[in-house]
Order: structure tokens, then sequence, then C-alpha cells
């Protein structure tokens, strides 16, 4: 069974590893980093873990950790998440399980073709046996361990993973881009899970970063995948009321869904107007280049137009690569990420009316019979109020990370725009410094005109606001 | 600010500077031709300053509208004397009168290569734009073009000193008249002919046959620039106007978003700045493409130069050959020997040749006609020569203004497209400033910060 901790992870890994305080061990204090169950949990009653799994030491001295120094500590890890700005996924300083998806490779059986890469795992906790891992994982394995994840810990939100199935001969499964792309993703939602405080405790995230050979159980894993969402949906209980803010967060992920592919239809648009806008260029360069032919005098500054035209178009080429491979992406991540997250509130919904349903027909039968609550009606509402408060912590963190995600998305969008102007502003300065070199080589020969004091006396207008502090 | 390192120290200050707008490089090919210093140019500024719709009946009685042109003639001394300048003399002027007046440009000045006339209709237009001769923007861009063209006859060596041109800058009543009365609508008859009439050069001037060749060749790529720039600006408008569309969506969302609603809000507003600078831009450039065009139209004043002296060197080789017939036609009937076949020569095989009498009479006619002959092949070996001197003159002169305009020509799009680029950096610089002040933290529920 899995471990779950409510507390947050062992502090830092400068100590030596039998230094640490076991993460469930009474001695740890408010160092909390992460929302804790306390504050939404029936408030006087002890510290449970949200699985119902069995406890190394007994249930901890410090739910002395009242709900004002919970909320202290989480103020302070909000706190830190300017000062870690920089670092996208730290949810605490106290960091100890670091993971990479990296180094593709390709490999050719008699049977298929695929691709493996390497996931290495670096960390100081005691579930891990050594310090340093590092395997070789396939997309399947990914999904398993996706799926694994949604079945053993069906309140909390899991990350979603890049697109499983694409058309052959439509996409290229094996080109560089496409991999690269699908590597960023891998490794995007492996570190999710291993900075989350209740899922990268995992067993079958463990399994995952250590084993040498998975154990290959995957058709299984998809027929335990359906029953398990067949269980919920079979429930059949109607839910009487949504508490409001659960309502709340099911309409902002729907408009927010909306806007996501929104934006993602504009951005596609763009692209295939710049492609569009691409080929007219590059004719556009060839006309310069052939007129240059019957000249010569203008040979040069046509040919340098001409350049400067094809300059241009390396530098747009660059701009709309850059939208297809990394922003777009992204969006389509974050529409996963929304799906995902409203599955999670359909959940949440079944195991309230479960409770409400039961508790009703419970109340009928005490009114009858005078029967004491009965232990499984109990059990239900323990289990929603937990999938409540787990909801709610998956909730604040999966709105950080996507401030900060698109925050990050969009300073890149608009720092390659930048990116693009610049190059091109260069390329047709240095033009017109070698023009108008040679127009005052042409001019020295002569005495000043009249043209030139004109000019000069146009010359005091301001330039157009340089903006400092660029990329 | 850029300032080009051009080495020569006083006009350093002025190269180099690439703020200059197009309006102003403009300026500067203008002030060439003033500087080009005409005595009419000494004397007069000459400027289009305005356009007026007017309504009238035509010829055929039936209403129309068009346009009329204020020329504004201000003399050149008035400006120099202290006080208030003097007012300008001024004239409208149709589209159809500098029309007349080219034509008659081109008959009376035949070796000249004669500045062409803004289009009489809107050509290479992307489809943005109208291609209404009544647009506001195209009446605009044709004032300008015409305004070119009086400054380009007025600058010219020759040309500026011609008196009908001087009366249509002048007078605006009986010019037509005037006009017409120089007899040059004979001419036309010919000219078009000329233009027309295939002719077989037996020694065609290699220097003519190069130039029509490079100005068909400047034609062509030309009119091809032209046309792949329109698409080119069709094309960079939309991608200019669909980021318009991110304006709306990111207003949309900060509607639902606490700590990223106002960057969100904000930095939209410049995506709509963004999409609506295209309009701007394009309309500047297209006094790019009106540089372009102005060359395009030039290459047909070149191509009939060049076809007019096709027409005289064929001429020329048509008297050097009658008059070599007739020769030959002496020397049979002197020496007897009938060398070319003729009517006459085999009747009188047949029946007898002629008499002394008659031999003689057709002799003196022969060489009356021979006279005759010779002293027009004179005639036309001058005027020949005299126009292919007179017209290289041109065509050098020409080569160098074209070379010269065509640089600053370049010169201006180049710096357009700088200011493009600036304009495109500013914008995205405001957007990523407001992406910058998206807060990370939560918002507590009042709103405030933590």
């Amino acid at each position: 069974m899995s471990v779950g901790t409510p507390r947050g992870l062992a502090s830092s890994g400068q100590k030596p590893i039998t230094e640490i305080p076991h993460p469930l061990s009474a001695a740890e204090e408010s160092l909390s980093p992460g929302p804790d169950v306390s504050i939404s949990s029936g408030g006087d009653k002890d510290l449970e873990l949200t699985n119902g799994t069995l406890v190394e030491n007994s249930s901890p001295a410090s739910a002395s950790s009242t709900s004002t120094s919970a909320l202290l500590s989480r103020l302070q890890v909000e706190d830190n998440f300017e000062a870690d700005a920089a670092d996208l996924y730290a949810t605490t300083e106290t960091r100890d399980l670091f993971v990479t998806v990296d180094d593709p490779k390709k490999h050719v059986s008699t049977m298929e073709t695929y691709i493996t890469y390497r996931v290495s795992t670096k960390t100081t906790r005691i579930e891990f046996d050594l310090p340093e891992y590092s395997v070789r994982r396939r997309y399947q394995d990914f999904d398993w361990l996706r799926v694994k994840l949604e079945e053993t810990q069906p309140t909390n939100l899991i990350p979603p993973l890049p697109e499983k199935f694409v058309m052959k001969g439509v996409v290229d499964r094996f080109s560089e881009e496409f991999v690269e792309t699908r590597m960023k993703a891998l490794d995007k939602f492996l570190k999710r899970v291993a900075d989350h405080p209740v899922l990268s405790f995992n067993p079958h995230l463990n399994a995952f970063l250590t084993a040498k050979d998975l154990n290959k159980r995957q058709g299984l894993a998809l027929l335990t995948k359906m029953g398990e969402s067949v269980k919920h949906v079979a429930g059949g209980y109607k839910l009487r009321a949504r508490p409001p803010e659960f309502n709340a967060m099911g309409e902002y992920l729907d408009t927010f869904s909306q806007k996501l592919g929104t934006i993602d239809r504009i951005a596609q648009r763009i692209l295939r107007e710049q492609s569009e806008y691409l080929t007219e260029l590059r004719e556009y360069a060839s006309v310069y280049s052939s007129w240059a032919g019957s000249e010569e005098e203008l040979q040069r500054p046509l040919e340098g137009v001409a350049g400067c035209v094809t300059t241009c178009c390396g530098a747009l080429e660059d701009l709309s690569e850059n939208m297809s491979q990394d922003f777009l992406p992204v969006l389509r991540e974050y529409v996963l990420y929304t799906e995902t997250m409203k599955n999670v509130l359909r959940k949440r919904d079944q195991s309230q009316a479960e409770y409400e349903g039961r508790l009703e027909a419970a109340v009928l039968r005490k009114q009858e019979d005078r029967t004491p609550m009965p232990l499984e009606v109990e059990k239900c509402q323990d289990k929603m109020e937990c999938f409540n408060a787990d909801l709610k912590a998956d909730w604040e963190r999966w709105q950080c990370n996507k401030r900060q995600d698109f925050k990050q998305l969009l300073i890149g969008m608009a720092d390659k725009n930048i990116n693009y102007y610049e190059k091109c502003q260069t390329a047709w300065e240095s033009l017109v410094t070698v023009l108008q070199d040679k127009q005052t080589e042409d001019k020295t020969r002569k005495r000043p005109t009249r043209q030139q004091i004109s000019t000069a006396e146009l010359c005091s207008c301001s330039p157009v606001g340089q903006i400092e502090g660029g990329v | 600010m850029i300032m080009a390192d051009s080495g020569s120290s006083e006009e350093a200050a002025v190269i180099g500077n690439t703020d200059i707008t197009s309006t102003e490089s403009e300026n500067n090919i203008i002030n060439t031709m003033v500087e080009r210093g005409t005595s009419l140019l000494k004397k007069m500024e000459i400027s289009v300053a305005e356009a007026e719709k007017r309504t009238g009946k035509n010829t055929v009685n039936m209403q129309e509208t068009y346009t009329v042109y204020l020329i504004e003639i201000r003399q050149a001394e008035s400006a120099t004397e202290g006080g208030t300048p003097a007012a300008p003399d001024t004239l409208w002027r149709r589209y159809s009168e500098f029309e007349l007046l080219r034509t008659y440009l081109l008959v009376t000045y035949p070796y000249i290569i004669i500045p062409p006339l803004p289009e009489k209709r809107a050509e290479f237009v992307w489809h943005k734009l109208s291609a209404d001769n009544l647009d506001p923007d195209f009446v605009e861009r044709r004032r300008v073009g015409l305004e070119n063209f009086l400054l380009r006859v007025a600058s010219h060596p020759v040309l500026s000193n011609d008196n009908i041109f001087f009366h249509f800058l002048t007078e605006e009543k009986g010019w037509r008249e005037a006009v017409l009365d120089t007899g040059f609508q004979d001419k036309v008859d010919s000219r078009l002919k000329s233009l027309s009439a295939m002719l077989r050069v037996k020694s065609p001037d290699r220097r003519f046959t190069a130039l029509k060749q490079y100005s068909d060749e400047l034609n062509a790529v030309v009119s091809q620039l032209l046309r792949v720039r329109a698409r080119v600006a069709d094309r960079l408008y939309g991608v200019y106007k669909v980021h318009g569309n991110y304006g709306r969506v990111f207003s949309e969302w900060s509607a639902i978003e606490k700590e990223m609603g106002d960057g969100l809000q904000s930095a939209g507003h410049h995506m709509d700045t963004y999409a609506a600078s295209i309009d701007d831009i394009l309309e500047e450039e297209e006094h790019y493409a009106d540089q372009l065009k102005e060359y395009l139209f030039y290459t047909d004043a070149v191509r009939s130069v060049c076809r007019k002296h096709e027409l005289m060197q064929y001429e020329l080789e048509m008297a050097s050959q009658d008059l070599a017939y007739k020769k030959q036609q002496k020397e049979e009937l002197v020496t007897g020997t009938v060398r070319i076949f003729s009517l006459k020569g085999m009747t009188s095989k047949l029946f007898g040749s002629e008499s002394q009498e008659q031999r003689e009479s057709r002799l003196s006619a022969l060489e009356q006609s021979i006279e005759e002959g010779i002293e027009a092949v004179m005639e036309k070996n001058t005027e020949c020569r005299d126009f292919v001197r007179a017209a290289w003159e041109d065509i050098e002169r020409f080569k160098e203004q074209k070379d010269k305009d065509l640089r600053e020509a370049l010169i201006s799009y180049a710096i357009m497209q700088i200011s493009m680029c600036k304009k495109g950096i500013q914008v995205w610089s405001n957007a990523k400033e407001c992406f910058n002040k998206i807060k990370l933290q939560s918002l507590l529920p009042n709103g405030s910060d933590i």
C-alpha cells in the first residue's frame, strides 16, 4: 500500500541520512511545508493519514500544530515562491528528490521500434536504497506510472502526460522535434510528481525510478483503470449541494480550458499566416537578387536588400519554430491538466454523494430502530472530508504552478518576438550604413548641397523609445 | 540613434541617420532635383498643393466627377525679400491636362526620356488597399506623383526651357488651345505608327539595342517586384491582425484570474496596439512602391526613345538604299548594261532601244533624283547623328538619376523596415513588462497581498 504523508518532506540533504527525522516522526514540528490536512479536517480530531495506512510511530504528538501555526507555515511556503521563482518546481527549500528525463535513444527490435529515455534520480530519502539511480524508460512505462498513481491516489490531481497516440504518416514519431517535445513533457510530468508531497512517496513511483525492469503488467493496468472509473460512476448517488468552493473550481476550469483552446487556435492561425508570409518573403528576396543581375551601380545595394530579406526569413523561421515547439505544447498540456482536474472534481462529487446517500439512509433507520451511526457512514464521511482537503491542497498547488508556467510561457513568447525584431533591425541597419557610406563617397566629390543641410535640420526627431533591460 | 562613421566629418552628422523617415528621404530626391539648378527652378518653386473634387459636364454633355489639382508657383525672389512672402500664383489642372502636356513633350522631344505620370488607375494593390480612383489615399498619392512629374520636367536641362510647359504652369486659360496650335498632333500619328511597326534595321546601333534590352529587363523585374511586394504586404497584414485576437482572449481570461488579471489585461491592450500598427506601416510602404512604379513607367519612355531611333535608322537605311538603287540605274543607263532587271529595260531590248533624246531626258531626271537623294540621305544622316548625340546625353543623365534615386529609395525602404522593427520591439517589450508583473503569490480572499 502506498505511504502518504500529510506532513511534508524531510529536511535538506545536507545532513547524513541517519540524522534526518522520519517524515512521520513525532519530533517534527510545524515545519510542515505543505498545506496541512489538519486545517480542513474535522478540527479537533487527531491527525490521520489520508490513506488510512499504518504509521511507524503512534500518531504524531504534534497534533498540537494548530490551524494557526499550520497556516503560518503555509504562508511561509508561499513567500518562498518568490524567492525560488527561478526554481520552477520547488515546493519547499528542503527538496530531497531530484529527477530528470533526458538522453533519448532509438531501439530497433524485430517486433517494433521505439524510443527510450534516461530517467536519473538523486535522493536522500530512506525509501530509496541508493542515493542515485539511472534507468531507461519508454513512454509506455510513464503511462503505466500515471495509471498506477491514479488508481492508488484517487483523491489527488495527477499531472498529465503528453498525447499518447500520434497519427502515423501525419507526425513523424522519430523526428528530432517530436522526440524533443515529448521528452520535455515527460520531464515536466515526472518533476511534478516528484515535487508532490503525497505522490512522491508512492511506491509505484519508487519502482518506476529504481527498478531495472518494470513489472510489465500494463495491459492489466489499463483494465484496472477502466474498472476504477466504472466503479466510481456506478456509485449511482446523486449530489445534493456542491459546496460553493468546488462549484467555483468547476466554473473556473470550464472557462479556463475554453480560453486555452482559443489561445491555441490563435497561435496556430498565426503560425499559418507566418508560414505564408515566409513563402512570399523568400520570393521577394529572389526578385531583388535577379534585379541585381541586370544592374551595375545598383548591384550591390540590391544584393544587400536581398540579403537582408533573407536574414529576416531565417529569423522568422526561428520564431515560428519556437512557437510550435515550446508554446503550443504547454498550452495543450494545460488543457489535459484541466481535464484531469475536472475528473477529480467529479470523483469528489461522487464521494460526497455517496456519503450523503448513506447518511440519509442511516438516519432513517436510526429513527426507526435507534441503532448507532453505522461505521460505514463514518468511513464515508472521512473519505469525503479527506478528499476535499486533498483536492483543495492540490488545487492551490496547481494554481501556483499554473501562474508560474504561464508567466514563463508568456514572457518567453514576448522574448522570442523581441529577438526576431532585433535580428531584423540589425540586418537592415548594417545595410543602411553600407548604402549611406557609398553615398558619402559619391558626395565628397561634389560640394555640400541644400539637401544635406535640410536633412540635418530634420535630424532632430527623437528616436523611438529604446527599451532598457532587454533579454 | 545610430551614427555611421562615414569618414567625412562635415557630412557625418547627416549621413547615417537612420531616423530619417521615408518622407524625408523623398524630400532628398526632390531637393536633388531642385539643386540641379535649371534656370526655371532658380526662378520659381513649384508644388502641387491640393486636390479637389469637381463635377461638370463632359464632352458628351454628361455629368461626371473628376479631380483637379492645384498647382502653386512661388517666385523664388519673393522668399528672399524681407517681410511676408508674396502669395503664390495658383491654377487648377485636371489629370487629362497633364496627360496632354506629356504627349506634347513626347512628340516634341523624341530623343528625351520624358518623365512619366503617376498611374491613372491603382495597380499592384494589396487587397486591403482600395483600388478606387476616388479614394482619398489614392488621390493624395497621385497629387504627390504629379508634383514629382512637374519637378522632374522643371529640373530637366532641355525640357525646362519649353514654352508650353511654362505656359502650363502659369496660364490656366487658353493653354489647351496653345498646345494644339503647335500642331504636335500631326506628329502623334506617325509616332504611334513607329511604336507599333515591326522594323528590320540592317545595322542596328548596338548601344540602343543593349539599352532596349536593359529597359525590357528592368520593366519585367520591377513589375514582378511590385507584384510580390503586394503579396508580402497582404500576408504581413494577416500576421499582425490575427495577433489582435490575443487582446480579446487575454481580456476574457483576465476576468477569471486574480493574480494574473491585471497583467493579462494590460498585455492584451498591447496586442491590440500591435495589430493596429500595421495599417500605418503599410501605408508608408506605398511611397516606396510609388518610387518603383515611377521607374517602371520610365522604362516605357526609354523604350520609345529606342524605337524612335530605330525608326530613324530605318528611314536612313531606306534612303541610302534608295540612293544606291538610283545610282545603279544611272550607271546602267550610261554604260548600257543591264544589271538590274527592269520592265523598261526588257521592253527596250524587245522592241528596240529608245532614242537618244529619251535616254538623255531619263538620265537628267535620274541625276536630279540622285541629287535629291544625296541631300535626303545627308539630311537623315545629320538628323540621326544629332538624335543619337542628344539622346545619349539624356540617357547618361537618366542612368545617373536612376541609380541615385533608386539607391535613395532602397535606403528609405530599409529605414522603414528599421522603424517597423523598433515599433515591434517596443510593443512586445511593453507586453513583457505586463507579464512580468504577474504575481506568483496567492492573494488572500480579500484580494490583498500576503
